[in-house]
């Protein structure tokens, strides 16, 4: 049976509050092949697919803690993971990344956000599947890499719209927080 | 947080969360979504996208010691620190590039006070930072490729209104265009281009090839 997207998120917390082995092997046996083809079909070859995975994997063991459910599903933050490193090894420089917002424990997600996120990504997901063959090509072409950034026009028509909005809120949520 | 007027285009954010930009626009959004929320979340739904494309790919077979191999390599690696809160000019991927705060930059004299310093350069794409004294005009120029500017000290003014700190303008090669600084702070860029700019006016031009712009 598909596992729920707040199940993912409740793994991520137990390897992370926890350092759950048990955890870690249920989400490696899900996501580890996923990354390893999104890697593939991004251009590497079949070993370098296999380091660059597991070291994507171990990864997500030291920034399990860092992992914000109310800003990204747990596929999107791996997704994050493995297009850095993927650029680390193929283009050889460390990728520019923005700084986090330094949120801790003690300023925890709201669980409303972090439910609205899940139900948001989910509904994503299935937007995506519905879209016309073509542009769903094209997207995935996009993100594996075989677009240039002149080809990658806006693209208007795609459904992130409340998922941005919702993100949004989680971040100004956040700053009050913070404040 | 900056008062943001000028956001950066979709196509950018979707190129930097397809990681399909060259180093020197890599730099450029990440510092710029440093210091935008509504960036952040723009950037974050791109990133969503990218997620739904992953959880959709059929699983690829992975070796048969895969998860040992993974959890040796786990205990070689130390955890990843807390992100501190910043302070200062630079947002960290800046500063990670610099090495440091705005007082860290080698800076380079451009002529009339203009100084600037190239942080990477790929043969693709440069960037650079640019540092124009208040109320000073920047050379005018125009460029074949993209140029993208963001502001991170002080604010300058052209064709397109004033631009402030976390303002991003992103030019194509049709705007030939004049910035100023704004009176009050020196001013302080960070610019990526992915064509060689070209000066108009006979100072600049003959400055060129001395700034290796």
């Amino acid at each position: 049976m598909e596992k729920t997207e707040a199940h993912w998120v409740a793994t991520i917390a137990a390897i992370a509050q926890n350092q759950d082995q048990k955890a870690f092997a249920e989400v490696f046996r899900h996501f580890a092949p996923k990354v390893k083809a999104f890697l593939i079909k991004s251009g590497a070859d079949v070993s370098l697919a296999e380091e660059c995975m597991q070291d994507v994997m171990a990864t997500l063991w030291h920034k399990a803690h860092l992992y914000d459910p109310s800003r990204a599903s747990v596929a999107t933050w791996i997704f994050t993971i493995a297009r850095n490193r993927k650029i680390d090894l193929l283009r050889r420089y460390a990728r520019p990344e923005p700084e986090d917002l330094p949120w801790g424990p003690e300023d925890a997600p709201d669980q409303a956000d972090v439910i609205a996120l899940q139900q948001e990504s989910t509904k994503l997901a299935e937007a995506i599947r519905k879209l016309p063959a073509k542009q769903r090509e094209l997207i995935e072409r996009a993100y594996f890499g075989d677009l240039t950034h002149s080809e990658i026009a806006a693209e208007t028509g795609l459904p992130l719209g409340t998922i941005k909005s919702r993100i949004r809120l989680a971040l100004e949520r956040l700053r009050h927080a913070m404040n | 947080m900056p008062a943001i007027r000028h956001h950066i285009p979709d196509d950018l954010l979707m190129g930097y969360a397809a990681g399909v930009l060259p180093q020197a626009f890599d730099l450029v959004v990440a510092t710029h979504v440093s210091l935008s929320d509504d960036a952040r979340a723009r950037l974050a739904s791109y990133e969503a996208l990218g997620g739904a494309v992953l959880s959709d790919l059929d699983q690829a077979q992975i070796d048969e010691d895969s998860l040992d191999r993974t959890l040796a390599k786990i205990k070689g690696m130390a955890p990843e620190p807390r992100p501190e809160p910043s302070r200062g000019v630079f947002p960290s991927p800046l500063r990670k590039v610099v090495g440091g705060d705005a007082d860290a930059v080698r800076w380079k004299g451009v002529g009339l006070g203009a100084k600037q310093s190239v942080l990477c350069s790929d043969g693709e794409a440069t960037a650079r930072l640019l540092y124009i004294p208040a109320g000073q005009a920047m050379p005018k120029h125009s460029h074949r490729g993209m140029e993208m500017t963001l502001v991170l000290q002080g604010a300058f003014r052209d064709e397109d209104g004033v631009f402030a700190r976390g303002d991003i303008e992103v030019a194509d090669q049709q705007v030939d265009h004049t910035p100023i600084a704004e009176p009050g702070e020196d001013c302080i860029c960070l610019v990526a281009t992915d064509g060689r700019l070209k000066f108009q006016g006979l100072l600049p031009r003959i400055a060129q090839p001395f700034l290796g712009i």
